[in-house]
């Protein structure tokens, strides 16, 4: 039953599953995690009361959505941030490419941004001429790399020190080779305040955009987002629309459930808010703050009930510590920006249902995620409602690329399936032919083939237990 | 705004409107959040249990001898100066009292232009400082502005923070709300719980990754 | 339900009745014990959840609809599965929503129990334990704790055998591997995860792994099996029917 898309996920996690260092790197790092996340809920009534408050503060700002940005927007001009809107990730490339040109900027130095990554705007910025430097300590290795990050929070996950103290005396001028945690963190501290010193613009992502005060929540705990967001004589802030709330009152849980989910921590180093640029008699800030807010698709996601609450998200990566597959694959197996399961379902939304059908069924929909989900976002059931629209056309609709994952076979396979198990003498029938047969059947044979990779034929029992109760005359009415 | 954005927002926001609902707004229960609340003296022991969790130290003090206690800290770690703004109450307290001799007072009085690279290269320590902590978890809560600049607090690789224990609140949502943060809020403000850190190399704590090394909270006591 | 009821309906599923039998006739065979009248309709086939999970619904319906018309009495549903209860109870009124009939769904979702459950909450059985001495080791199955709810009803029972101990897996809870359709179209990540699941349930130090779903134990079995491990899997049913009568 395997369509065309399918194979890359399982190709790049079959191929991610031979690697044991990648493996033991993830599992390392998702069980502290994991552990540090548990720490940090010790009453589960608290933790549900959190997660109940904060899903009610997501799902207002989305109900609000239009009004709430436009109260941003308003909010944030009279602050003296310039807002920009993009539909697209192209549009807001361009504009960015517009905004750093007018100033005549040559280097930005980059706080982490996912939507950043979205866009690729590193790439399309190197394209013009203009060093896009990552100054995240974990985007920047990876960048030294020519990598992408394998985790939302924790980009570099998937390398282990040997491999960073092999890259850094490589790559940063004048390195010496070591293996120690603080030494290479000096050496990156080194090169890195020298680009922000230099730095001509700095580009940052937003945690939270209040929309009453106009303000640009930032969560960090290295400092690179303040330098990249207070240095230089410009800022520019880029957000997925999804990101606004009404209050900073709201801020306040969402933030509390959102380090503590991610990192487990009870609050990051940094939390900074930032609602204009540099005010009357400031010695220091930028001179400048614009704020890129980009669609790239969202709206289409928000045009549907059930799907919207994959906008509630707050980008905490708690559901691919927990996820099973990503714990066994690693973030680089999902090509795609947002691995684990949130990746599962927003990528397939945002590029196509059809394009990432690959995707949608790399899950065994165990409900890890949604479990431990901060905003409780029900990604299975949004995984089997992603399946369904892959596989019809349902009129309505507004899912990208639905009815393209549909194949000949896998219809006519589940058209049996359902001809079969709803007509009970049919039924009778096939358990009849398998209780008696089934030993016989080949382990070449599909869907057995691919089950005994790793396990012994299922063999039925001799006698189906209908068969049994029919023997024992059981009452059936 | 160009046409370009312009026409972007008007696309976008028809399109969020043409599938906005129309039905209640869910309730928010803060109750999870009114029932993180202690007495003023256990507010401080909590912040401070919290933030010396994440490698902050403390310096004890009172309302009178908080400036000495400042410069015997400098003094101990031997630091050849110290930035400070000479327009805020607590840097004016803090250059009274100061004695000529050892670490000397840099101002931070003209915009970071003219001083961008002694800032960040010749500077062992910048003083600022707070407007309140938060118990819950352990954090200052700062306000840069005009008097103490943004960066005072990011770019030195020591930063010493005057915190009254009296100022110490419950909770972040807590102190939102009293300090009115919610309806009004300077171009910077933010909280700070420790000095700089990353877990990016093999989830290992590693601190003064960009920011400061080092963060000294001198904490006055001053509940009656 | 505030009085026990006299009458129950059995669903064996169909991974039960052509895998495990013995584990069906065990969960009757519990019933009976505790009083109860068990009615077990022919008829039965699928609980649809394949095609369900997979987005054929139309397909799910077809065959859900078939199950649902075979319990028209107002009396609880028993189920020796928590993925298959989870499906009935929870996933059938999602399935059905604004289908004609999908009040009369509702209503035959709200009278679904998976065995361990109804044993525990409803019958509040008290079981003696006749075995040898014997260390065990739980799986928790997916569905059974976070689509179903089962709040710990089968550690409670195994609790209850005072010759058991049960030896806690080091990730209780995290999925096998299984996943239904999962299982063949992700058999590489599948089978990682099931080979993990066998070598944290031979560290317990266990001789039996137990479970309440017949997809976990086909995969947790065919693994060991596939290992040559001395370890075997047993039907949670069928493991308490066995300890509380004498062979």
């Amino acid at each position: 039953m395997h369509v065309e898309s399918e194979i890359h996920f399982r190709d790049a996690a079959a191929k991610a599953l031979l690697d044991p260092q990648l493996r033991a790197n993830f599992r390392r790092a998702m069980d502290g995690l994991i552990s540090k996340r548990r720490a940090q809920f010790p009453d589960p009534r608290d933790l549900q009361d959190l997660r109940d408050l904060s899903t009610a503060i997501r799902s207002r700002s989305l109900l609000n959505l239009p009004d709430l940005l436009e109260q941003l927007e308003a909010s944030c001009r009279k602050n003296g941030i310039q807002v920009h809107w993009a539909e697209t990730c192209e549009q807001a490339n361009e504009l960015i490419l517009g905004l750093l040109q007018a100033k005549g900027a040559k280097t930005l130095v980059k706080g982490k941004s996912m939507v950043s990554e979205e866009m690729h705007l590193n790439a399309f910025l190197e394209s013009k001429g203009i060093e896009a430097l990552e100054s995240d300590l974990g985007e920047y290795i990876i960048q030294l790399d020519g990598e992408t990050p394998s985790h939302i929070i924790m980009p570099a996950i998937h390398k282990n020190k040997d491999q960073i103290a092999r890259q850094f005396s490589q790559k940063i001028k004048d390195a010496k080779y070591t293996e120690d945690v603080d030494e290479l963190t000096a050496m990156a501290r080194k090169v890195l305040r020298q680009k922000f010193l230099d730095a001509d613009a700095g580009l940052s992502g937003v945690n939270f955009a209040v929309a009453e005060t106009g303000t640009l929540c930032l969560v960090e705990n290295e400092g690179n987002g303040r330098m990249s967001t207070h240095v230089p004589p410009l800022h520019i802030a880029v957000m997925g629309l999804e990101k606004v709330v009404a209050r900073l009152e709201d801020v306040a849980p969402l933030y509390s459930i959102l380090t503590r989910s991610a990192t487990g921590q009870a609050v990051s180093t940094y939390f900074n808010l930032i609602s204009g640029p540099r005010g009357t008699g400031e010695k220091d800030g930028p001179q400048e703050v614009h704020l890129v807010i980009l669609d790239n698709g969202r709206s289409r996601i928000y045009a549907d009930p059930q799907l919207r609450a994959t906008l509630r998200c707050i980008r905490c990566g708690a559901c691919m510590n927990h996820c099973p597959v990503y714990t066994r694959v690693g973030g680089h197996a999902y090509e795609a920006v947002y691995p684990g399961p949130i990746g599962k379902i927003l990528t397939p939304q945002m590029e196509g249902v059809g394009v990432r059908h690959d995707l949608i069924h790399g899950s065994s929909l165990c409900g890890a995620c949604a479990e431990v989900c901060p905003v409780e976002i029900p990604i299975p059931e949004i995984l089997v409602r992603l399946r369904r629209e892959a596989t019809h056309e349902d009129a309505g609709s507004k899912v990208e690329g639905r009815g393209t994952g549909r194949t000949a076979t896998e219809d006519w396979a589940w058209r049996l399936w359902a001809g079969v198990l709803k007509r009970p003498t049919l039924y009778r029938l096939a358990a009849w032919f398998a209780t008696r047969f089934g030993k016989a059947l080949p382990t070449g044979a599909p869907l057995i083939k691919d089950w005994t990779r790793t396990r012994t034929k299922p063999v039925p029992a001799r006698r189906s237990l209908q068969e049994r109760m029919r023997a024992e005359g059981a009452r059936h009415d | 705004m160009t046409n370009a954005t312009a026409d972007a927002r008007s696309a976008i926001l028809g399109r969020l409107r043409a599938s906005m609902d129309t039905g209640p707004l869910p309730g928010l229960d803060t109750a999870v959040l009114e029932r993180r609340a202690w007495p003023a003296a256990e507010r401080v022991v909590r912040l401070r249990k919290g933030m010396e969790a994440v490698h902050t130290e403390f310096l004890d003090a009172t309302p009178a001898d908080w400036p000495a206690v400042v410069r015997a800290f400098c003094d101990r770690e031997g630091l050849k100066n110290l930035l400070f703004g000479p327009a805020s109450e607590a840097g004016a307290a803090l250059a009274d009292a100061w004695t000529p001799g050892g670490t000397q007072l840099l101002p931070y009085d003209r915009p970071v232009e003219t001083f961008k690279e002694e800032l960040f290269t010749g500077v062992d320590a910048g003083f600022t400082d707070t407007v309140g902590g938060v118990a819950e978890t352990g954090g200052l809560l700062l306000m840069p502005g005009p008097a103490e600049p943004r960066l005072m607090s990011l770019v030195p690789p020591i930063h010493i923070a005057l915190l009254r224990a009296s100022t110490i609140q419950n909770t972040f949502w807590s102190a939102v709300k009293s300090l009115g943060w919610g309806r009004r809020l300077p171009p910077n403000a933010l909280m700070i719980s420790g000095p700089s850190k990353t877990a990016d190399i093999e989830q290992t704590l590693a601190y003064g990754v960009h920011g400061p090394k080092r963060l000294i909270v001198v904490l006055v006591q001053d509940l009656s | 339900m505030s009085s026990k009821p006299t009458k129950v309906y059995f669903y064996g599923t169909c991974l039960v009745d052509l895998f495990f039998p013995d584990a069906g006739m065990a969960g009757i065979q519990l019933l009976r014990e505790a009083g109860l009248e068990v009615i077990f309709p022919q008829g039965q086939t699928c609980c649809g959840q394949p095609a369900f999970n997979c987005g054929y619904w139309e397909e799910a319906r077809d065959v859900a609809r078939t199950q649902v018309a075979l319990f028209p009495q107002d009396l609880p549903v028993i189920l020796p599965s928590g993925s298959c209860a989870g499906m009935m109870k929870v996933h059938y009124p999602e399935l059905f929503h604004g289908q004609p009939d999908e009040a009369k769904v509702r209503a035959f979702s709200a009278r679904v129990f998976e065995l361990t459950q109804f044993l525990v909450e409803v019958l509040d059985v008290k079981l003696k334990d006749l075995g040898e001495p014997v260390k065990v080791t739980w799986h928790s199955s997916c569905h059974a704790v976070r689509d179903l709810g089962l709040k710990g009803e089968p550690q409670s029972l195994i609790g209850q055998l005072s010759n058991v101990t049960l030896a806690p897996l080091a990730r209780e809870h995290e999925c096998c591997g299984f996943g239904g359709t999962f299982s063949v179209r992700q058999p590489e990540i599948s089978g990682a995860m099931s080979c993990d699941k066998a070598a944290d349930a031979e560290a317990t130090g266990a001789s039996v792994v137990l479970s309440t779903d017949g997809g976990c134990l086909l995969n947790v079995n065919g693994t060991l099996e596939a290992k040559q491990s001395p370890l075997r899997v047993q039907h949670i049913a069928e493991f308490l029917w066995e300890r509380t009568h004498a062979r």
